[in-house]
């Protein structure tokens, strides 16, 4: 109500892909932070808000009787098609959104804006909420084995890394900086996950500087420490999440992985996860298939197979389970690492600890899962969600596939998770929003350098605030379920059309479950308080 | 003839049985005439595992050594594996489990012997008369009349003895009828829309042979469901080519220049050996462990159920269109009318009758239009997925109906009042079966094998409330809306529960089943409580006043 407009224009109408309904007719604005349409000839008052953040593309199609067509694609899978009356119109639209949805410096980005009328105290407050050293303290650590060492507060072991991370007791100082030098961007082997219950533990990095015979004695050392440090298995894994092949053209560069015959006692192998390139284009065609108008079955299912996208997710989720394995029924220690160690290892990573800690399960652990594994380990989100205008090539859904790895979980295991899907869908929306400052930038120093922590939100309390509707009913608890093992065949997996069909709401089930048990449970809880009332 | 002849080895002591996601048990085997039954022998744990030989789809044995392994697939699509040791023992087993699951004469089926252990309260063969439906009908219309034209099954063999037609049309007219329509199955009543007064019938097809012969009866018959004025729609199940290919063959169409009122539509739908090949490839898809993801999803598609899925619903909700939404009384009708016909009237219904998405509602749908309506059930489910007799009569056609529902079911959670199982049990009893319900192919068989007297109804059993208890669907709201389902290929799913349900566990699943009974259990309790608080305080309140009155 108080927003300004930037343009307003009259006799907009809104195309529905599916429904042969009238197109709506209406009235569309664009504020500073979002489009706004407003449908006038509904009966009651109906508005599409996008926000300019979200949008991926802006199309304009060729005129059809209607109007002037616009075409608009969303990152959260919204496919909005206005046609618009005039000609110059249209344009104006155009160009204005072209320019809204691809901010150039990150200070125009909407967390820099955004106001919820918030307390300093309670701003900060929100940014202590998640504290990922009271998550390594529920590992145990630091122990006899590891410890947390601010050794890189001034970001010279690496950059990209926090300044403080969980390396073996054993790696002095010297191990740890020759390590770094042979390692992609300084990133070293540092703990992700202590599995207690047998001190097998889960370490990431990434790919070693090898080339065809280079060797080094810190790093070598390193993994020692690290294989040491859990006595209870006499080797290690170490897993390179590549396909054996683009690890091996990596080595010509001078990078590559690591040769068996130089380290002690290790187990390497590799895993095929593709790299962002392949997962970018098989998203595309993916959507491709999700925006066809009234595909055939055949047509459906042969594009979703031809897309790969079920098949990388796969992927994802066959290394998750690889590691949980390792260490819980082998007992090994692993290290991770794909190239620069922020993509695929970030989504394996989290997913081991995700299946092996019933913790990362509610909503508490869950966030801690993301601001270690990804945010504070410099997935470089920026880059990967194209916050700002940049390198098309840098953008991948890297973090969409682990959301729905998450989700696949949730079908196989629906009383295992303290949230439902759409906390999943919370947090990818907000991924790409830039409302909130956890996600800007690409690494710890970045976000420090950009003062996220002074002049933004965090969006983890006020996804708290609202657990009631974001929760899962069918929870059963902390203690209910362990260890998650998932059948990884393939036809445990399904489409998530709640995904990427998300807005085309007449694909989905017309009453949900969902929402029928969680007003069934806030019934009961007004109901206990009426009881308890009556038996005064 | 006796059982007894066709077991040589009645018992087989150290048999290992094998299923998926369950350890192997080792234990006693024993063939009875109607049963194999396994006993584990451990004492802790006893197992006992009933296979009735009905149910057996298909056996394979095979040797290593003197261990003979006996592989049987069920009709259910369950994957069972019984080692036996001992040459002689084995093929004496395999092959009296063989002669035993393929019995030819229907009155030596179990449903003859069994003898149930619980106490009738009401008999299945009495709870769904066409009477009572009569009855229903004419408390919202006095259009319709019940026919006794076939009371001796001689107008039409596979239609039962009472049928319902417009009254305007006497059992002359509709003798004349039925000698116009294949098998002479005439047009009657399937569903009266009671919003409107809209009526759909169903039939086979007119014999109108290449010189467009035509009945005077029979376009009066279907006239007589019109509103003056107003157009009707045929739905053809048949492509068009194969509907001007019928006439060679004495079949035929309804053509515009004799039937002017309606409008007639095209809507294919597959049956038989296509179905059966379809579902016999999806049945291998899910069965195959070794698949990767692009093969799996490339069989899947190949094996086309889904598509058949996708196109019986279109059909379906094409029909309940013309009735809800253009006004319009639909006539439905592939060649014989007792396969597509029946799925697409029945799934209309679905859409449109609330009632029908009740437990006794449902149950009078598969009565009315399933058994009574003449859908050959012994032929087309003699054999299920792992058959390799290709006889052409076989079809999934009822199994595809109730996938059909079980999509719907999935889009509308909260308007059935059964839940999936329920859809799974009638899956199973069509195939294989202690009652007599879905033995015979028509109401004729059935009377012929006196299955009323002679066999228990599947009804008298489910409709005990300790049964019914468990096909509840805990979150039914009932809901007098039309529902409309998406046939949007991203809003159909593969019905895991027929087809993954023996390759996966199920664990997790259940507990999240228990786990929604139990919130809505716990808030049902909880309003009881609220309820009888509040009744005593009101009474404690009255009491005090009526004190200070005083």
């Amino acid at each position: 109500s108080h927003a300004v407009f930037l343009l307003q224009v009259e006799n907009v109408k809104l195309l529905d892909r599916y429904a042969s309904r009238k197109a709506a007719s209406g009235t569309l604005y664009l504020t500073a932070t979002h489009l706004i349409y407003v449908d006038a000839s509904a009966e009651v008052r109906k508005e599409t808000w996008i926000l300019h953040h979200h949008i991926s593309s802006v199309e304009k199609l060729p005129l059809t009787t209607a109007g002037y067509p616009l075409l608009i694609h969303c990152k959260n899978f919204h496919v909005a098609h206005f046609v618009i009356g005039q000609e110059r119109d249209c344009h104006e639209v155009f160009t204005s959104l072209l320019k809204l949805s691809q901010p150039v410096k990150p200070e125009e980005l909407y967390a820099f804006s955004y106001n919820p009328k918030m307390s300093k105290e309670s701003r900060e407050m929100g940014w202590k909420l998640i504290d990922l050293k009271l998550d390594y303290q529920r590992m145990g650590i630091p122990n006899d084995s590891w410890e947390i060492t601010d050794i890189n507060k001034d970001y010279e072991v690496c950059s990209t890394y926090p300044p403080e991370i969980v390396v073996p007791r054993a790696a002095t100082k010297a191990v740890v900086m020759g390590s770094s030098r042979f390692r992609s961007r300084g990133r070293i082997p540092v703990l992700s996950y202590l599995y207690k219950e047998n001190n097998a533990a889960l370490c990431r990095c990434s790919q070693p500087l090898a080339g065809f015979s280079a060797r080094c004695l810190e790093d070598e050392q390193m993994l020692q420490a690290i294989r040491e440090a859990n006595p209870g298995c006499p080797f290690m894994y170490v897993v390179d999440t590549r396909p054996k092949l683009n690890a091996m053209a990596n080595r010509a560069a001078g990078k590559g992985y690591e040769n068996e015959d130089n380290y002690e006692n290790i187990r390497f192998k590799f895993i095929g996860i593709e790299n962002i390139h392949v997962m970018r284009s098989s998203l595309q065609k993916l959507l491709e298939v999700c925006e066809m108008k009234s595909p055939s079955m055949s047509d459906f299912l042969t594009g979703l197979e031809n897309s790969g996208w079920l098949r990388h997710i796969k992927a994802v989720m066959d290394a998750g389970v690889f590691l949980a394995k390792a260490v819980r029924e082998e007992r090994a220690s692993v290290l991770v690492h794909c190239s620069d160690g922020w993509d695929r290892t970030a989504q394996v990573c989290s997913l081991a600890s995700l299946l092996l800690d019933p913790f990362y399960r509610t909503f508490k652990g869950f966030m801690v899962l993301i601001e270690k594994e990804w945010i504070a380990m410099g997935h470089k989100f920026s880059h990967r969600c194209g916050h700002l205008d940049g390198d098309p090539k840098e953008v991948s859904p890297v973090f969409t596939q682990f959301v729905e790895c998450v989700w696949q979980l949730m079908q196989q295991f629906p009383c295992s998770f303290e949230f439902s899907e759409r906390f999943l869908l919370e947090i990818h929306d907000h991924v790409y929003s830039c409302q909130f400052g956890n996600f800007l930038g690409t690494c710890h120093r970045e976000r420090e350098e950009l003062r996220i922590f002074e002049k933004t939100h965090s969006l983890w309390p006020f996804l708290l605030q609202r657990k009631q509707e974001l929760r899962n009913p069918l929870y059963r608890g902390f203690t209910a379920y362990k260890e998650l093992q998932p059948n990884t065949l393939p036809f445990s997996f399904q489409f998530w059309c709640g995904m990427y069909n998300r807005f085309d709401k007449g694909m989905h089930p017309k009453q949900s479950v969902l929402e029928q048990l969680l007003s069934c449970l806030s019934h009961s809880v007004s109901l206990e308080d009426s009881a308890a009332q009556l038996e005064n | 003839m006796e059982f007894a002849e066709l077991i040589k080895t009645p018992r087989a002591d150290n048999v290992v049985l094998h299923r998926p996601f369950h350890p192997a048990v080792e234990g006693t085997l024993c063939l009875t005439g109607h049963h194999l039954i396994f006993s584990s022998r451990r004492r802790d744990n006893a197992e006992e595992l009933w296979l009735l030989h009905s149910n057996i789809d298909s056996i394979e044995k095979r040797f290593v050594g003197s261990l003979g392994t006996i592989v049987i697939k069920c009709k259910d699509l369950r994957i069972i594996q019984l080692d036996i040791p001992g040459m002689e023992e084995c093929l004496n087993i395999a092959s009296s489990i063989e002669a035993l699951s393929t019995l030819d004469s229907v009155t030596l089926m179990y449903p003859f012997f069994y003898r149930p252990m619980f106490e009738v309260l009401e008999d299945g063969w009495s709870s769904f008369l066409l009477e009572q439906e009569f009855e229903h009908l004419s408390s919202m219309t006095n259009e319709w009349r019940l026919s006794c034209v076939n009371k001796d099954f001689s107008v039409c063999p596979s239609y039962p003895p009472v049928v319902i037609v417009p009254k305007s049309i006497d059992d002359e007219a509709l003798r004349k009828v039925a000698l116009f329509r294949y098998g002479g199955r005439f047009p009657v009543l399937s569903y009266y829309h009671k919003k409107n007064g809209m009526a759909m019938l169903r039939s086979s097809q007119p014999l109108t042979g290449t010189n467009g012969r035509r009945c005077k009866e029979d376009e009066k018959l279907i006239n007589a469901t019109l509103r003056s004025g107003r157009r009707g729609f045929v739905i053809d199940t048949r492509p068009l080519n194969v509907a001007q290919q019928a006439r060679a063959k004495g079949g035929g169409f309804e053509q515009e220049v004799h039937y002017p009122q309606w409008r007639r539509i095209h809507k294919y739908i597959e049956r038989f050996h296509i179905l059966q090949e379809s579902f016999i490839k999806l049945v291998e898809a899910c069965n195959d462990q070794s698949h990767n993801m692009d093969r799996w999803l490339s069989k899947l598609e190949a094996s086309n159920w889904l598509t058949h899925i996708k196109e019986l619903l279109t059909a379906a909700c094409l029909a309940a269109q013309c009735i809800d939404r253009e006004g319009a009384s639909v006539l439905v009708h592939g060649s014989e009318g007792t396969d597509s016909t029946l799925q697409v009237t029945s799934l209309a219904q679905i859409i449109l009758d609330p009632r029908c998405r009740t437990i006794r509602g449902f149950e009078a749908l598969v009565v009315r239009e399933w058994l009574q309506a003449g859908h050959p059930f012994q032929q087309r489910c003699a054999q299920s997925a792992y058959s390799n007799s290709k006889q052409k009569w076989e079809a999934p056609v009822f199994l595809l109906f109730l996938e059909c529902v079980w999509q719907i079911h999935r889009q509308f959670p909260c308007s059935f009042e059964f839940n999936e199982h329920f859809l799974i049990l009638l899956f199973e009893h069509a195939y294989a079966s202690q009652f007599g319900t879905f033995l015979g192919n028509n109401e004729s068989e059935r009377a012929k094998l006196k299955l009323p007297q002679k066999t228990m109804s599947l009804w008298s059993w489910v409709n005990r409330p300790e049964e019914l208890s468990r096909f509840q669907n805990p979150i039914y709201e009932a809901n007098s809306l039309v529902i409309w389902p998406s046939v949007a290929p991203q809003s159909l799913q593969l019905w895991e529960g027929i087809f993954l349900r023996w390759n996966r566990p199920s664990r997790f699943l259940e507990e999240a089943e228990e786990e929604r009974i139990n919130i809505i259990k716990y808030n049902k309790e909880l309003q009881a409580k609220v309820n009888v608080l509040r009744r005593q305080l009101a009474e404690m309140e009255t009491d005090g006043e009526v004190q200070e009155e005083e």
